[in-house]
């Protein structure tokens, strides 16, 4: 006989993982519309982001119905954070909405000059993206635990984005404009690679039930200090 | 759902009916025709001398079975007191203590005495306490002849199994959580069979005793061998005395009409008597009270 | 695989074993019951919890062809010792049933004093206390106080099994057994024995036989999980709850098997 309870989790799951190809897809389209000043697609992942809304509203509900059924264990730890990665999730779509806006205003404009490692942060916050996925999906803790720290790395890359930029505005005044528009741009793709550590958290947290949000990573300050 | 099936339903419904109509009545109607018959022929012997008088000589009219009536009592007092103490304890022992193979004996013994004819233990008590003395240590506690004790003795060997049997079964119907809740709360067993279980089962246990009484109230032929019979008043128990199936027995067989008259009415009573008895068991174990779901 | 509660344990078993004839129900068992706290046992059916739950006040033996192998220490004294009664320990451990079994030829002030009485308790005014104290231990001395005499029988299920709480208690035992206590009862019935034993567990040492997990998990405080005999998992409830140590507790507490 069908065992019900599971079988809703599986459709979580599934929700869950269409939802995340949708971000993924929002993400690459976002940074490729930006890089080539693609003025169509970026109206269209602007328009499409209401779509990854509606799966944020979809999975919450599908999961206070499960939590009415009180699963216990490992299948309590997968409603929770199957909320939590839908809300992340959610979140990578709005920046990917950011980066198109920007990308739209942009195209109009002639391209800035310079050397920008723009394209790189973005393609390490893809992989990012797509290895919590992964990691979700295989249920690989220690995959997920690899991925945290990277986030620093693209934290450096938007540093060093900012200043490039910087440097570039001071020299060059009549360029502010569309400067200000990359570094938003960046800012976002830092974004996106925060919400990819935050769902390589949570998986740590389905796999193993240990919370390493706001530990691993950092200077071993404990709560007591 | 054709019609002639349908036919065939009701029919066979309506006989079934019919039939069990008749035999409720075929079951019934010998009580009845008992009962109206010996109202007709024993009623108008019923008078405040039947019950408190001598029978008279032979040949004088009148008198009553007043000594027969009180020897029964007095005989199913000494059957109480011999019967009870000993079968409801018995009947206790097999329900809470005893190995099962034991058990086992003790009912399959108690079952065939059920079943032994009532002149077998007649005999079994004329060859104890009426052949021979009874004496102990040298003294003569019994002296040997037909006696109201022998009669008390021999009814009350009657209801032993009897007894027994009904308490052990009234006993196994209180439900195991009882004894359980008891034997948590530290309550030693024994107390709790008493106080608890025994208390329970108690209306059961008063209901088996009844029957068991009206029962042996109707025995005559132990009798025979061990009370004998009086035609006087007893005045100790180690004589013999009067009981009313003893005293139904000699009237009816006699020549004269009025002695046939008052044997009607003898049965008359001792009918009564049972049926208050069986009165008695209903009443007792009416459902008091209404239960909260 | 003990977790360390505050005080000493009230009840430990030690390589329990428990036989019907030939048949090992119990598994060398070892336990350490915590004092003044809810221990739930779950397990599916035929485990031995219930079994277990007997042996801490010797009930099991009333079972004639019981044996038993191990030792349980109440409070550090063997209870299974050869000069040791049965009736004394189950005066220090009380029991609560599944179906509520007031003495149905006692009056409801009787049922709560059956205890004290039937061990040579007389002194009326010590009774009357008790039973006020008990009544109120559980949760039922408002609705019965006016009606003291009335037949056991005539309270609705609920209350009949909180008047055997009050029975229980009443001869202040130290610990406290109760074997799917709430099983039989209605929803409403059995959120009020819930809320009366987190209350009771700050003076008592409960511990509690439970087919529902949910039940386990909203009052316990440690769970063990039985499975054919032997004790799989022991540890506090949140992490039996949230996060198993051993796979077929996991399956077991979401409802793969049992």
């Amino acid at each position: 006989m069908e065992n019900h309870f599971e079988l809703g989790l599986d459709e979580l799951r599934q929700k869950l993982l269409m939802m995340a190809s949708r971000a993924e897809t929002a993400v690459n389209q976002a940074v490729q519309a930006f890089m080539q000043r693609d003025h169509d697609l970026a109206v269209k992942v602007r328009a499409d982001d209401s779509i990854i809304d509606a799966f944020e509203v979809e999975i919450d509900e599908m999961a206070i119905q499960l939590l009415t059924k009180a699963p216990l264990a490992t299948n309590l730890r997968l409603v929770t954070v199957a909320m939590k990665i839908s809300q992340n999730l959610e979140r990578i779509g709005d920046e990917a909405t950011k980066i198109a806006k920007r990308a739209r205003d942009l195209a109009q404009d002639p391209p800035v000059k310079v050397n920008l490692d723009l394209p790189r942060m973005a393609g390490l916050a893809l992989t990012m993206v797509k290895e919590a996925l992964d990691s979700f999906v295989q249920r690989d803790a220690a995959a997920a635990r690899a991925l945290i720290p990277r986030d620093k790395e693209v934290d450096a890359l938007n540093k060093q984005i900012h200043q490039q930029l910087a440097q570039h505005m001071m020299e060059n005044p009549d360029t502010i404009a569309r400067c200000l528009h990359w570094i938003v741009a960046a800012k976002s793709i830092e974004r996106i690679a925060d919400h990819a550590k935050n769902i390589a958290e949570e998986v740590v947290y389905l796999c193993e039930a240990q919370d390493v949000r706001h530990t691993l990573g950092k200077s071993s300050r404990t709560a007591a200090d | 759902m054709t019609a002639p099936n349908h036919n065939l339903r009701k029919f066979k419904n309506a006989f079934m009916q019919t039939l069990a109509c008749v035999c409720t009545v075929l079951v019934v109607l010998p009580l009845l025709l008992v009962f109206y018959h010996l109202l007709k022929e024993g009623f108008t012997a019923i008078n405040w001398a039947f019950f408190t008088q001598l029978p008279k000589p032979v040949g004088e009219t009148g008198g009553g079975m007043g000594n027969a009536i009180v020897g029964t009592f007095i005989l199913l007092a000494q059957a109480a007191l011999i019967g009870v103490p000993v079968g409801v304890l018995g009947g206790v022992y097999l329900s809470e203590y005893g190995g099962t193979k034991l058990n086992w004996w003790i009912r399959f013994a108690a079952d065939i005495l059920n079943g032994v004819p009532s002149i077998t233990w007649g005999i079994v008590v004329f060859a104890l306490l009426v052949v021979h003395n009874v004496t102990v240590f040298g003294q003569v506690l019994i002296p040997r002849g037909f006696s109201a004790l022998a009669g008390g003795l021999v009814l009350g060997l009657m209801m032993i199994p009897l007894v027994m049997r009904t308490t052990e079964e009234v006993l196994q119907l209180v439900p195991g959580g009882y004894r359980e809740a008891a034997f948590a709360l530290g309550i030693s067993k024994w107390r709790t069979i008493v106080q608890i279980v025994l208390r329970t089962a108690s209306k059961g246990i008063v209901t088996g005793v009844l029957l068991a009484l009206a029962r042996v109230a109707g025995e005559t032929a132990p009798l025979l061998f061990t009370a004998l019979g009086n035609r006087f008043w007893a005045h100790s128990l180690t004589e013999p005395i009067a009981a009313m199936p003893l005293q139904i027995f000699a009237y009816a067989i006699s020549p004269y009409d009025d002695w046939h008259r008052q044997a009607w009415a003898g049965a008359l009573v001792l009918l009564l008597l049972v049926l208050f008895l069986n009165a008695g068991v209903r009443f007792l174990t009416r459902d008091r009270f209404q239960r909260k779901g | 695989m003990a977790t360390t509660p505050k005080n000493p344990p009230a009840l430990t078993a030690r390589n329990l074993s428990i036989f019907f004839g030939a048949n090992q129900v119990l598994k060398k068992i070892s336990l350490d019951i915590a004092a003044k706290a809810v221990t739930a046992i779950i397990g599916p059916s035929g485990c031995g919890k219930s079994t277990f739950l007997r042996a801490l006040n010797r009930m099991h033996e009333l079972n004639p062809e019981a044996r038993l192998e191990g030792e349980i220490r109440l409070c550090g004294e063997d209870i299974y010792a050869s000069q040791v009664e049965p009736v004394i320990v189950r005066r220090r451990v009380g029991m609560v049933f599944q179906k509520s079994n007031p003495f149905p030829t006692m009056s409801i002030a009787e049922n709560v004093t059956v205890g004290l009485r039937l061990n040579g308790v007389r002194e009326r005014r010590l009774l009357a206390e008790r039973t006020e104290q008990s009544l109120q231990m559980a949760a039922l001395w408002d609705e019965v106080k006016d009606r003291l005499h009335a037949p056991a029988i005539s309270l609705s299920g609920g209350q009949q099994q909180r008047l055997c709480i009050a029975r229980a208690l009443a001869v202040q035992p130290e610990v406290l057994l109760m074997d799917e206590p709430a099983s039989a009862l209605d929803p409403l019935a059995t959120q009020k024995i819930e809320d009366l034993i987190i209350q009771l567990k700050r003076d008592y040492t409960i511990v509690i036989v439970t087919h529902n997990m949910q039940q386990a998990a909203r009052i316990s405080d440690f769970t063990a999980f039985f499975y054919l005999g032997e004790l799989v998992e022991f540890d506090a409830t949140t992490k039996i709850f949230t996060n198993p140590a051993k796979k077929q507790t996991e399956d077991y507490v979401t409802g793969r098997f049992g």
